[in-house]
């Protein structure tokens, strides 16, 4: 067993087990940490395949941002898990069986016959001096330039999206207006009074 | 060495895993939502080892776009959840029927 065999089949057990954790966790807390820990696994296999840049994007943009925003949605709602947990066993028979199903189907598509080495040699590994960023950066801003703007879009309109949904305005909240401060003037505030000086007697 | 069926196939395991949690925590739509991410991973999976076994690096500007389109899924849909669970006091589905859907 080659040094790439033994890190490809650990990570991906670990990356199967976290992945059934997910799924079978009591606690939806307990399930964001083992997705994080499934993109944790999932990075290890993207640096196999030479894809670095993505493998940092997944850990930096997935388990530091939307992971994040999960754990955090999590932690605020107040969720009565025993009332989710009610009736799981009636359809849980049916998901496995329908997993099963799905997973010997796929092999016999995609098993050793049809995309095993014969079909598909093992590609030359890259230089020491290439840069994965340096590539994904050329195609991305010459090939896919166009569809690189919409997908900025579509992160502008998340945002706005996120924002408007969420915002309430609730009507006894204290605040300040800025407007008026500014625009207020000093006759409004100050009142001059006149009187006498008071000198030694 | 490791061949391309390998991380095909683990792609495949790694869908089907999420399959089931739909089918299994179908009550939990913030464990519903994991569970689409996952599924979002697999397929990335397939996209990457595709990308390295062809020599294309187009299938990793694909992944890009994924990893930046389920981002913005998940904002929004978070944002949804918190709406409906300002309104209701609850996420679990089978209370949210107030469309008789």
């Amino acid at each position: 067993m080659t040094f790439f065999e033994v890190v490809f089949y650990a990570f991906s057990a670990l990356m199967v087990v976290a992945a059934l954790g997910v799924v079978s966790a009591r606690n939806p807390v307990h399930s964001a940490l083992f997705l994080v820990l499934t993109f944790f696994a999932t990075s290890a296999i993207w640096l196999l395949l030479e894809a670095e840049f993505l493998a940092i994007t997944l850990v930096l943009v997935y388990v530091g941002a939307v992971m994040v925003l999960f754990l955090f949605v999590v932690m605020m709602l107040d969720i009565n898990i025993t009332r989710m947990r009610e009736g799981i066993m009636r359809y849980a028979p049916f998901g496995v069986a329908i997993a099963i199903l799905l997973i010997v189907q796929m092999i016999m598509v995609v098993g050793p016959e049809n995309f095993g080495l014969q079909a598909f040699a093992l590609p030359q590994p890259h230089a020491a001096d290439y840069s994965n960023t340096k590539e994904l950066g050329r195609v991305l801003y010459t090939d896919y330039v166009y569809a690189f703007e919409l997908a900025s879009v579509i992160l502008l309109v998340a945002i706005v999206a996120a924002i408007t949904l969420t915002m309430r305005r609730r009507p006894n909240t204290r605040h300040q207006i800025p407007g008026e401060q500014v625009k207020v003037l000093k006759e409004d505030r100050l009142r001059i009074v006149k009187m006498k000086s008071e000198g030694k007697q | 060495m490791i061949p391309l069926s390998s991380y095909l196939i683990l792609g495949a395991i790694l869908f089907s895993i999420s399959i089931a949690g739909i089918f299994i925590n179908r009550k939990n739509v913030i464990v519903l939502l994991m569970c689409i991410e996952l599924m979002l991973l697999a397929v990335n999976i397939n996209f990457i080892a595709f990308s390295h076994f062809l020599g294309d690096s187009a299938g990793q500007v694909f992944v890009f776009f994924i990893l930046t389109v389920a981002a913005a899924e998940a904002a929004i849909g978070l944002a949804i959840l918190v709406v409906v669970f300002r309104s209701r006091q609850t996420i679990n589905v089978s209370e949210l029927n107030t469309m008789k859907g």
